[in-house]
Order: C-alpha cells, then sequence, then structure tokens
C-alpha cells in the first residue's frame, strides 16, 4: 500500500481519522490512539515486503538501543561521548549502508522511509548530547520515529516539538481548527500532487501516465531541438514542486488531524529572490535540518579551532559540506552529487557576493534588481532541477560520445 | 560578573560580530530583520558567547525569536551564569 498515492491508502486513512477526530472533539489526548493507528498504518506499508520490514526493525532496534545508551550516559553524568559516538554511528551505518549498496545494485538494508527515520534518530541523539532532551519514554521515541503521516517522506518534524503537540489535550474549538485545516491541506496537497503533477508528467512523458486529452506533450512542441530540452527542464520543475508540496501538504494535513502540527515543507519557492532565500522555501524542513545539525556544528567546530582565516572562508566551507552531504543523502550517483555540488557552490558564491559587492549592497532594495535577482535565480534553480533529473548528465554523454 | 559589566560585554560582542555600532543603540530591535544578523553570524554570537561568558548554547536550544535583540540575548546569558 502506497502512502498518498494508493486509493486503499486513502480508505485506510479516512477510516483511521474517524476515531482520532471523536477524541479530539471530545477534548481527549489522541497520543496513544495515534500511536495505535501508526502502528497499523505502517504495518500494511510493510505488508507486502517482509525484506523491508525486517530492515525496519533492525534499524528501530538499533536506532533504539543507541538513544538508550546516550540517554543513559547522560542521565548518569557521565556523559560519555564514545558512547554518543558510538550510538550516532550505529544509528546512521543503515542508511550508509544502504545508500552504499545501492550504488552496486545491492538492496541492503533497505525500508521505505530510512532517510526520513534517521534524520529523527540523529535529531533525538544530538540534542541529548546538547542537554536538551533529558527524558524520552518508550512509546514517546517510536510513536515520534513511526508517526506514519511523516513517514515515508517527510517533513522532518523535531521531537520535542512532536512531544509538546501528541500530549496536548486541545480545546473543542482548537481541535475543530487544526482538524477543518488539516482537511484542507489534505485536499490541497490532493490537487496538487494527484492533478497538477499528473498533468505535468503527463507532458513530460506520455506514456507513463494514463493519457489525459488535452495535454500537450513536450516533445511534440515544434522548432529546433534546444527549444524541447528547455521547456522539459521547465516542465520538470513544476511536476517536481507539484508531485513533492502536494505529497508534503497532504502530510501536513493528515498531521493535523491526529493534532499533531507538522511543520510545512514549502512557502512559493518559485518566489525566491536568492538561492539562500530559495532554501528556506524548498524541501524547508530538510535544509532546517541541515542547518541546524550540519552547517552550524561545522561553523561552530571551525570557528573554534580557527581552522578558516576568515569568517567568509569558513561560511563557504560550511555550505559546500552541508549541499555536498544533501546530494549524497539523495542517494551516490554522478547526478545527485553533482546536484550537492552545484547548490553548494551556488551557496557559496551567493554569500560572498552578497558579502563583498558594493554594487549589491546599493541597489538590494530597488525595484528592477529584485526582478533581475528573481528571474537569475529561477534558471538557477531550474538548471539544478535538470541536474536532478539527470537530464543535464545525459544531454552532456550524448555531446561527449557525439 | 555584574548586570552591568555583562551588558558592556554583550554590547562589545555584538558590535565586533555585526561591524555596526546601531547594536549600541536600539536594544530591542530585530538584529536579523534589521539586516545586523544572519543565520551565520548568529552562529558566531553563540561561539563567542561560550568563550566570554563560558556559557554554552546549542543551536537548537533557543528558538531565533528569543534571542533576535540586544535585551534578548543578555537575557539568554543571564538565566544561565
Amino acid at each position: 500500500m502506497g502512502f498518498y498515492t494508493s486509493p486503499s491508502f486513502f480508505v485506510a486513512l479516512a477510516a483511521a481519522v474517524v476515531p482520532a477526530a471523536v477524541l479530539g472533539f471530545t477534548e481527549r489526548r489522541i497520543k496513544y490512539y495515534g500511536f495505535a493507528a501508526s502502528c497499523v498504518m505502517v504495518g500494511l506499508l510493510f505488508a507486502g515486503s517482509p525484506a523491508g520490514a525486517a530492515a525496519f526493525a533492525v534499524f528501530l532496534a538499533v536506532a533504539f538501543t543507541s538513544m538508550r545508551a546516550t540517554l543513559g550516559s547522560w542521565k548518569s553524568g557521565r556523559k560519555s561521548m564514545a558512547v554518543y559516538r558510538a550510538s550516532l554511528a550505529a544509528t546512521v551505518a543503515p542508511l550508509v549502508i544502504y545508500k552504499v549498496g545501492a550504488v552496486f545494485d545491492a538492496n541492503l538494508l533497505g525500508f521505505i522511509g530510512i532517510s526520513y527515520l534517521t534524520f529523527k534518530a540523529v535529531q533525538v541523539l544530538i540534542e541529548i548530547r546538547d542537554g536538551l532532551i533529558d527524558d524520552l519514554g518508550v512509546v514517546d521515541y517510536l510513536y515520534f520515529l513511526t508517526f506514519f503521516a511523516t513517514f515515508t517522506s517527510g517533513p522532518i518534524d523535531r521531537s520535542r516539538r512532536f512531544r509538546e503537540d501528541a500530549d496536548r489535550r486541545f480545546s473543542r474549538s482548537e481541535y475543530a481548527d487544526l482538524f477543518s485545516r488539516g482537511v484542507l491541506f489534505l485536499l490541497a496537497g490532493a490537487v496538487s500532487q494527484l492533478v497538477l503533477a499528473t498533468i505535468a508528467q503527463t507532458a513530460l512523458d506520455p506514456s507513463a501516465t494514463a493519457q489525459l486529452a488535452g495535454v500537450p506533450a513536450v516533445i511534440s512542441i515544434p522548432g529546433p531541438a534546444p527549444v524541447r530540452v528547455i521547456a522539459r527542464a521547465y516542465v520538470y520543475a513544476l511536476y517536481l514542486f507539484f508531485d513533492f508540496a502536494g505529497y508534503s501538504l497532504m502530510a501536513v494535513g493528515a498531521s493535523y488531524c491526529f493534532g499533531i502540527a507538522t511543520p510545512q515543507n514549502f512557502r512559493a519557492p518559485f518566489a525566491a529572490l536568492d538561492m539562500k532565500d530559495f532554501w528556506n522555501r524548498w524541501h524547508i524542513t530538510l535544509s532546517t535540518w541541515l542547518r541546524d545539525f550540519v552547517f552550524m556544528r561545522f561553523v561552530r567546530m571551525a570557528s573554534k579551532r580557527k581552522l578558516f582565516s576568515s569568517r567568509l572562508h569558513t561560511a563557504c566551507t560550511a555550505y559546500m559540506v552541508d549541499m555536498v552531504l544533501m546530494g549524497a543523502w539523495h542517494g551516490l550517483t554522478l547526478d545527485y552529487l553533482a546536484y550537492g555540488l552545484y547548490h553548494g557552490v551556488l551557496l557559496a558564491l551567493t554569500e560572498v557576493y552578497q558579502k563583498r559587492s558594493a554594487f549589491y549592497k546599493r541597489n538590494k532594495r530597488k525595484r528592477w534588481y529584485r526582478v533581475l535577482s528573481w528571474f537569475v535565480t529561477m534558471q538557477l534553480v531550474v538548471i539544478g532541477f535538470a541536474l536532478f533529473s539527470g537530464q543535464l548528465t545525459h544531454i552532456i554523454e550524448r555531446i561527449i560520445h557525439g | 560578573m555584574d548586570r552591568n559589566e555583562l551588558e558592556a560585554e554583550v554590547l562589545d560582542m555584538l558590535e565586533d560580530i555585526c561591524d555596526d555600532e546601531a547594536v549600541r543603540e536600539e536594544r530591542d530591535i530585530d538584529l536579523f530583520a534589521a539586516g545586523l544578523l544572519d543565520s551565520l553570524a548568529a552562529i558566531e554570537v553563540l561561539v563567542e558567547i561560550e568563550e566570554r561568558f563560558d556559557v554554552d548554547i546549542a543551536p537548537t536550544a533557543v528558538e531565533r525569536t528569543e534571542m533576535n535583540t540586544v535585551n534578548k540575548i543578555i537575557e539568554q546569558i543571564a538565566v544561565r551564569l
């Protein structure tokens, strides 16, 4: 049963929401029912895949043991960095093994949702070390990790925020507000993913979806070949947005029905005025996760040890580390690594330009500059997606091999 | 360290990081909205706080809205001293 794609999922979701709504409207806590419903839904997700279910069980066992080991060490006051590092390595290991295995076409320890679960488990470990999490019960931890609404593809929530929501007893009007917004997000997300993204996909590849009457195919656009190449890149960018933003909206909507205000993942990304702005609007929970747990930690470590001669050097290196890791997380393929490197370079260049250029400082608030900056940003974004989709490397290969 | 010393030291620190004397004048303006701090400078604030005051604030410990003015930064350090 594919989450947010197969009809059976929506039937199961509708059935699962009814008791949650009854609890919510009668001002009772939804947490324990929500956890039980999540277990059932995740069970249905893995129903046809025993290998996935086994890998999921291995991951949970490793992550849970690591969390308890670190929490135990911190609670006792020993605060052993060795225990913390070993726990971190063990928690990340299944994802790394899976990603490396994928390079050799082997499926090792992989299961749907492994990347997102890894992010969440790592956040918990780091915040235990930071002294921000001093207690975490079994149900609280497992509910956070396995909450079905965001299980397969995020948005990536944070454990302290999630737990606060899960433990809340909403007043009737609070829950009514949450519930109605949740239903609205579900519907809007469904229109985005099931209608708009499907139209874009049909235009890209008419054979991949059921034929939609009246949707022109990119391949039949008249004129020289580069026109179709460029059109394909733009339509792909729209497809990616409607598909992922639609999915994310539905995930947020389903969460709201269970009393969990999962953070939004997109905020009008095609209105971004520069590349930094773009990453504050696109896949927001991923970029903020990387900002908080990679970028900031790297900058802090580098400034403390004075690794670089200037602030700007530190920042540029941190952007590169941050984005290359983001690319590698998508997959250890040429396309994804190039995608990460591309965005790392762009963010570093943006940083240098905005800090050093008198031209930028003079004009940044002027209307013509903002329009120009927006236009350039959109082209850079579309080129990035062409890298992501493999379109660009495909074209380069064709040029090289004639 | 008394309150006056703390305030003076924080102002020195912020003037240094923001590279702008304006931080001394308006202690309640949003430093991010005013363009005096960005997310990079915000990390430097945390690093400097640790070095100058021996106060460790983890990057995800405090919401940005609780640390976006001079007075709020002083307060966050004061409660941890």
